[in-house]
């Protein structure tokens, strides 16, 4: 097989799986300094093992956070070494400050948030999990930084010799184009937690045990589950069509399927992309929306892919076109299914209603796979360029790593990750099966790992 | 402002300086990977190892997460070139991080014997290939490769195990600078564990340590002997600023301070001259081959120098001040880390209450 390929497919796969689990440790780090400030301040005990409960599940998922994150760093040498050799001087900024900065915060407060609690105060605990959270959403800032220079490149100059330079550092940080997808990712990790944390809870109600907890684990993962996933479509998903419009407009055309421009341009919510015959088979449209959305006049025109060169087409126009719908599909499920449970919690008639409970627990996986759709409508609409309009990928991969090489690589991690799957997945049920509100806070008489008691 | 020439010389020693930490900090953890299978006598002294470099691991490990990414950003052609002409290396070395993170973390999660003896095997044996590895990428750095016109090269693991002008990874040379990693780390690791612990365990990793003094000694001599056979350039740097001499001997020095300082009993003496040890290996290491970063084996115009690699002044002069700030709080957090998991390591014997399912 081709080289090229087969390093896109490994950092594909690596990355997503990647991904993964910094989601969940995200969001769920920002749920925890919730639960722990209701704790520090109420004293109840429910709120205490809660917090612990989450910490434990928290330190089993960043463990493998960390183990399939580390690769990430070094393949931008080992598989994208004409990339790496040309965008160091900006993009290596950011993913090294992203060590500095938040790595080392990371790692240094997590021992000390999982197993301090006897040694440190009440509040000085809390600022260990405060910590914990402020670097892992550090840690995400800097790494969107570093993608969002590879959609949409700004202050940087263009050598000769085919190297980047950086001419603004505030003008790499505060890339506009990094702060909307900082804002929207974000959001997608807290959905992730949130739902984790509700189907948690509903599970436990439908099983008839840890109550209590099963109840306060709705009511956080309910609330921040309704108030994140609205946030997902608006603001921050409808700005990212808005600019993704205005600078990949190639790429938009593609993620909604229109090969023609048009004017008042419809929204296909469902249909199947025919790229031969270049359009939808069996739509189901509702008209002049799409317009609307992205100019807010109906009869705005929308530019098609008829526009643009075919060389310059996103690459894989049906994955681009179903990522993206399996992505907002999902979100407005979110938004339906939370609403109503919002809806039930208020009237405090949630706890009961097992028909809603099953959806509620169900629902858990779904997030990951928007989260991970949305990445991939980012980074498929990307290609074929590596960095949208200056570099194109097949200019990016190593030289002389040949395809036999690349592929006893991929093979590895393949086999390596699908081991690490049935470990996580071991581990987490076997947390969630014990439950909430056994032992008591952690020692640290002696250091213990990082995340294990 | 600064010059060009003075910027790539101070970005050299921070990278440097920051693998230096790497080796000196998670050295004594992977040391300790080596050594915990065949010094620990039960579970319990199995568990005390574990104990006494878990809550650190993590963020000694950073300095190399770092340490990469600071090279991307200051040496991005450097970066480039090593990590994929080293590929296959690169790739093992991170499957290893994967396993011995594993190693140490999951072991505890349950309580079931197979399951605790399965990552005990993958912590002791990714430990071991890890320092091997480690020890023989910076031999091939002073060895060199075959770099081409365009700075690129691909090596494979071994082709005929000569130093020659197309090595491979793995050649006598390396060899020899992987076992070096493999004793000195093994030592080091087993010092920072006598310092964590009491008891018999402690006396059996101090009689360890003196047991493999000598061959500590032997291989770093032979090692020095193979560098200058191997790179002789490697000696201009050491004659024209004689003061660089005082390397060999401090490294000499606090080699052997080990064995002293273990038979008065002054463990944590002895762990410094260790940190010390390596610390001038590298430092060593890294005067003789400055300013170049990666030599040829083939043509020495192809060497890949600080001038040919370095990026942008505009953005290293910003990362000069952003780096300084982002080390000096990272040091901070380490030295709060380490002061509150100071003091010896205590396992109760009953398995911990929630080690079971
Ligand atoms: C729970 C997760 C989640 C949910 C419910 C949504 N998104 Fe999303 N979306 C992401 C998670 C995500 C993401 C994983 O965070 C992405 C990938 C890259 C990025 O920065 O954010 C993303 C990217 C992304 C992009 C950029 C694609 C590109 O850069 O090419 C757009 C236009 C949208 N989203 C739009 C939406 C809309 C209109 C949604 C509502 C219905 C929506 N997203 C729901
Ligand atoms: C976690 C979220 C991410 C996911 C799920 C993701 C997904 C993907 C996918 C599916 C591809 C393959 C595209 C293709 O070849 O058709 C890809 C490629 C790539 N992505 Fe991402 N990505 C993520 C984040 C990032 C980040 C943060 C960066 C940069 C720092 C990045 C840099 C790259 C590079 C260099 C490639 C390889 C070149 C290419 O094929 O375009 N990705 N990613
Ligand atoms: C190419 C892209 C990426 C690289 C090079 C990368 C690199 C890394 C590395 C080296 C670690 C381990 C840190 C440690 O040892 O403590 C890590 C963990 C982490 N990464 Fe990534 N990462 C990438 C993509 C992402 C993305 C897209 C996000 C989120 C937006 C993310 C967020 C995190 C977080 C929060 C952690 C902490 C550990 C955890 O949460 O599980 N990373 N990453």
């Amino acid at each position: 097989m081709d080289a090229l390929i087969l390093h896109r497919i490994q950092f594909a796969f690596t990355i997503t799986y990647h991904y993964l689990f910094p989601q969940l440790t995200m969001g769920m780090a920002l749920l925890i300094v919730v639960l722990k400030t209701l704790a520090v301040r109420t004293n109840r005990r429910v709120y205490h093992d809660s917090a612990r409960f989450w910490a434990r599940i928290f330190g089993v998922n960043f463990v493998l956070g960390v183990a399939t994150g580390v690769p990430m760093e070094f393949q931008f040498g080992t598989n994208w070494s004409q990339f790496s050799r040309a965008t160091g001087g900006v993009i290596g900024q950011p993913l090294a400050m992203e060590g500095v900065f938040s790595f080392f915060l990371e790692s240094a407060f997590l021992g000390l948030f999982l197993y301090g609690e006897r040694r440190l105060s009440k509040w000085g605990h809390w600022w260990a999990a405060f910590l914990v959270f402020l670097g892992s959403w550090i840690s995400g800032f800097f790494i969107i930084v570093t993608d969002a220079w590879m959609q949409h490149p700004v202050a940087y100059s263009l050598l000769p010799n085919g190297r980047f330079e950086l001419t603004s550092f505030t003008g790499l940080l505060l890339n506009p184009w990094a702060l909307l997808q900082y804002a929207h990712n974000m959001g997608g990790a807290v959905v992730t937690g949130a739902f984790v944390m509700s189907a948690t809870g509903a599970f436990y109600l439908l099983e008839d045990r840890f109550v209590d907890y099963g109840r306060l684990f709705l009511r956080v993962g309910v609330t921040a589950g309704l108030i994140f996933s609205v946030l997902q479509i608006f603001p921050t998903g409808d700005l990212h069509g808005k600019y993704l419009a205005k600078h990949q407009p190639a790429v938009m055309a593609g993620m909604e399927g229109l090969f023609k421009s048009e004017r008042g341009a419809p929204i296909v919510l469902v249909g199947q992309p025919d790229e031969e015959r270049q359009r939808i088979d069996n739509p189901i449209a509702v008209n002049r929306v799409l317009s609307f959305l992205i100019y807010g006049s109906t009869a705005a025109e929308v530019k098609g892919l008829n526009e643009f060169p075919k060389e310059n087409w996103p690459a894989n126009i049906p994955l681009l076109y179903y990522s993206y719908h399996i992505m907002a599909g999902l979100g407005t499920w979110f938004v339906l299914l939370m609403g109503v449970a919002e809806l039930l919690l208020w009237r405090d008639r949630l706890f009961g209603a097992r028909w809603l409970l099953w959806p509620i627990f169900l629902s858990f996986p779904l997030p990951y796979i928007a989260n991970t759709a949305g990445w991939m409508t980012a980074e498929i609409g990307r290609q074929p360029w590596l960095i949208y309009g200056l570099l194109r990928t097949e200019h990016g991969a190593s030289k002389y790593v040949s395809g036999g090489n690349a592929l006893f690589t991929l093979l590895g991690f393949m086999g390596l990750y699908a081991v690490l799957s049935l470990l996580f997945v071991l581990l987490v049920f076997g947390e969630i099966h014990r439950g909430p509100g056994i032992g008591s806070a952690a020692d640290v008489e002696s250091g213990v790992p990082v995340s294990n008691a | 402002m600064i010059g060009a020439d003075v910027m790539g010389t101070i970005w050299y020693w921070l990278v440097a300086a920051m693998l230096v930490a790497y080796v000196v900090l998670d050295g004594f953890d992977i040391g300790a990977g080596i050594i915990h299978l065949f010094i620990a006598k039960s579970d319990l002294d199995r568990q005390m190892i574990l104990r006494s470099i878990g809550p650190v691991w993590d963020g000694n490990e950073v300095w190399l997460i770092a340490g990469g990414g600071t090279l991307y950003f200051a040496f991005p052609l450097l970066y480039a070139s090593a990590f994929s002409g080293f590929y296959l290396a690169f790739i093992i070395v991170l499957w290893l991080l994967i396993l011995r993170g594993l190693g140490i973390e999951l072991r505890m999660h349950l309580d079931v014997r197979v399951w605790r003896e399965f990552f005990d095997g993958c912590f002791a044996i990714s430990s071991a290939l890890l320092a091997i590895i480690l020890g023989a990428a910076l031999a091939n750095v002073i060895r060199g490769v075959p770099l081409g016109d365009d700075s690129y090269f691909f090596l494979p693991l071994w082709t005929n195990w000569q130093a020659g002008p197309n090595p491979g990874i793995l050649d006598w040379y390396t060899v020899i600078g992987g076992l070096v990693a493999l004793v000195a780390l093994t030592v080091h690791g087993s010092l920072f564990v006598a310092l964590k612990v009491e008891g018999a365990l402690h006396d059996r990793t101090v009689r360890l340590v003196r047991a493999l003094w000598p061959a500590l000694v032997a291989i770093t001599i032979v090692s020095l002997v193979s560098t200058v056979w191997v790179r002789r350039s490697m000696l201009e740097n050491y004659t024209h600023y004689p003061v660089a001499l005082t390397i060999p001997v401090l490294v000499m020095a606090s080699l052997s301070g080990i064995p002293v300082y273990c038979r008065s009993g002054r463990v944590r003496a002895a762990f410094r001259c260790s940190c010390l040890y390596l610390t001038f290996m590298l430092v060593g290491a890294a005067a003789g081959l400055y300013p170049t970063m990666l030599p040829s084996t083939t043509d020495s115009a192809r060497d890949i120098t600080i001038a040919r690699a370095i990026s942008g002044r505009y953005a290293l002069s910003a990362g000069l001040s952003w780096w300084t700030l982002g080390i000096v709080i990272a040091i901070g957090y380490f030295v709060f880390v380490y002061r509150m998991f100071a003091g010896k390591v205590r396992v109760t014997p009953s398995p911990s209450t929630d080690a079971t399912n």
